[in-house]
């Protein structure tokens, strides 16, 4: 199968490394003319890792993930990634023409197709759905299938844009629920884009934040999961990740939740403090 | 409440059971009794005009070289039927337009293929084509004649022209519409370039091959009407001029209700092949 294959380079740099890193970015530009959008971004993810990229619009987010995805060239640098990733968006991209099980195992030149769409679909709770046009599914469940798309190619490397974004909150809650259960299967290194503080916090062993095209911050979060929003930890970090984003909470709910040093650091844009050892 | 115990089974029962069987009955009725009148109110005023037409060339007001009774029509009608000609030049039009239709469907899908699928074949392909579509085809009915003669070939010629640039454009632009994001989806699932045409593009654009196709039908009938007034020795329009030469308005009047039925049926085909073909669209779907 597909994860089986890998890039000449990935393969060279994974035997190398004997599964330490799944990814490896070494001075990865992206500029589109005089627009510098990624500038020299070193980065390793390793294999099963759950990464959070966060960042204001604009800051480059989406042009690292499709990058990664090989969807666009980069500038220059070293791009070392699986060839097994797959990718889940804001939409579900599904084809409108394929009933949701052929959406699933599209492009696959595999025995037992449906056989394999069906036991994706039921991981993601749709084996009922396996015939249904795309048109005839809810949001949720769209997205469920794309999920199951992304899936069933056994990604070592799984990519997710903002996949909750379009969401209600209900919804969301149950995928990130979701989420977590089959990454915990799968073990897949994931890296999710989101403009959500709480979703980067609640789900990823470690949140990046993204800032001019430079990684501005790097915070491991060791808190165990299921993690709550109401815990204090929880919400220092929120803080911190807030600032970071230049988003100034009022003074009576900073009063309450962090701590006061964090009140006197200023949204600097290159975050001249080291979070890479912050830890809860 | 307790009253109601009193009443004895079988007593509910068979006084209710009557008011049930009739309760739809009656609905049922009541629709069809609303369709009617529905179908009556909207029938009323062509009916009028037929009736007022029938006695207009009863009475001798219509004289019958400008335009036969309708009763007078249906009866030609009928003989014309029987007598296996309306059969036989019905067939040779209907050839005519399903020889030049496949022409152009060929033509105009290859070319609109070229053309949406790559650049470089859009420069080579698309600017000539949409310097020809503006000529008016009537007005090449002459040119054709010069080149190919009065026969059957000039008369296919010009309908498989008329009808390949509706093919053209439609399936055109229906290529350039899908959703990039779409085509980006299944690349990065693991299709290729003709994985890519056959699983995403030509699925997308289906929609717009069968509108291009319905564009295509309506005017093949057109292009007939207009290329079987050119010395035909068959078909409806060798019908129709043979009956101007006589004077014969109800054969005329039936070769014209002739062309619309064939109009109608061909479109309500490609109807039909929209249902099977498209039944992925939310408005094909019905539950």
């Amino acid at each position: 199968m597909a994860n089986a294959k890998f890039s000449a380079v990935a393969a060279e740099l994974i035997a190398a490394s004997a599964n330490t890193i799944a990814v490896r970015l070494r001075q990865l530009s992206k500029r589109f003319g005089n627009n510098t959008i990624l500038d020299a971004i070193d980065l390793d993810i390793r294999p099963g890792e759950f990464v959070a990229l966060l960042g204001r619009s604009g800051s480059g987010k989406t042009t690292l993930l499709r990058a990664l995805a090989g969807l666009d060239q980069i500038s220059s640098g070293q791009l070392q990634v699986p060839a097994a990733r797959s990718a889940v968006f804001q939409e579900p991209r599904l084809m409108p023409w394929k009933r949701a099980w052929r959406n699933v195992v599209m492009g696959l030149h595999i025995a037992n197709a449906r056989e394999h769409a069906r036991q994706a679909l039921t991981e993601v709770g749709l084996a009922h759905r396996e015939n249904a046009w795309p048109a005839t599914l809810s949001g949720g469940e769209a997205q469920r299938v794309a999920l199951a798309r992304a899936l069933v190619r056994e990604p070592q490397l799984l990519l997710l844009d903002e996949p909750f974004a379009a969401l209600d909150a209900l919804t969301r809650i149950r995928m990130h629920q979701l989420i977590l259960s089959l990454w915990r299967v799968h073990q897949p290194a994931v890296l999710l884009v989101t403009h959500d503080v709480d979703e980067a916090i609640l789900l990823a062993d470690r949140v990046l934040v993204l800032e001019h095209g430079r990684i501005a911050a790097d915070l491991k979060i060791d808190q165990q999961r299921p993690r709550s929003a109401d815990n204090h930890r929880f919400q220092q970090v929120r803080t911190q990740l807030l600032q970071l984003l230049g988003v100034e909470l009022e003074s009576e709910t900073k009063a309450d939740i962090a701590r006061p040093s964090l009140h006197l650091v200023p949204p600097s844009p290159a975050a001249s403090f080291n979070l890479s050892n912050f830890s809860i | 409440m307790s009253n109601t115990t009193a009443v004895p089974f079988s007593a509910v029962n068979s006084a209710a059971r009557p008011n049930a069987a009739e309760a739809p009955s009656a609905a049922w009725q009541q629709r069809w009794r609303q369709r009617l009148r529905a179908f009556l109110s909207r029938a009323a005023s062509p009916l009028t005009i037929v009736l007022l037409w029938e006695i207009a060339a009863r009475v001798g007001w219509l004289p019958e070289r400008i335009l036969a009774a309708p009763s007078q029509i249906a009866a030609t009608f009928g003989t014309l039927v029987a007598s296996g000609e309306m059969g036989s030049n019905v067939l040779v039009s209907l050839g005519r337009v399903l020889i030049g239709l496949s022409i152009s469907l060929t033509l105009g899908t290859v070319l609109a293929l070229i053309a949406g699928l790559s650049r470089r074949g859009e420069v080579i392909v698309d600017s000539p084509m949409q310097m020809v579509r503006t000529l008016p085809f009537v007005g090449l009915v002459p040119l054709f004649i010069v080149w190919f003669g009065i026969g059957d070939f000039t008369k296919v010629t010009l309908i498989a022209f008329a009808t390949t640039f509706p093919m053209y454009l439609t399936l055109y632009s229906g290529i350039r519409s899908i959703d990039a994001k779409l085509i980006e989806a299944g690349r990065l699932f693991g299709l290729g370039q003709l994985g890519l045409i056959w699983h995403v593009i030509l699925p997308g654009a289906l929609p717009s091959f069968l509108l291009g196709l319905r564009y295509a039908l309506g005017i093949s009938w057109l292009s007939l009407v207009i290329v079987e007034q050119i010395n035909a020795t068959a078909g409806l329009g060798y019908l129709i001029n043979n009956a101007r030469d006589f004077m014969r308005t109800d054969i005329i009047v039936v070769c014209l209700m002739a062309y619309s039925l064939l109009g109608l049926l061909t479109d309500l085909l490609v109807r039909s092949i929209e249902h099977v073909a498209l039944a992925w669209r939310p408005s094909f779907i019905k539950d």
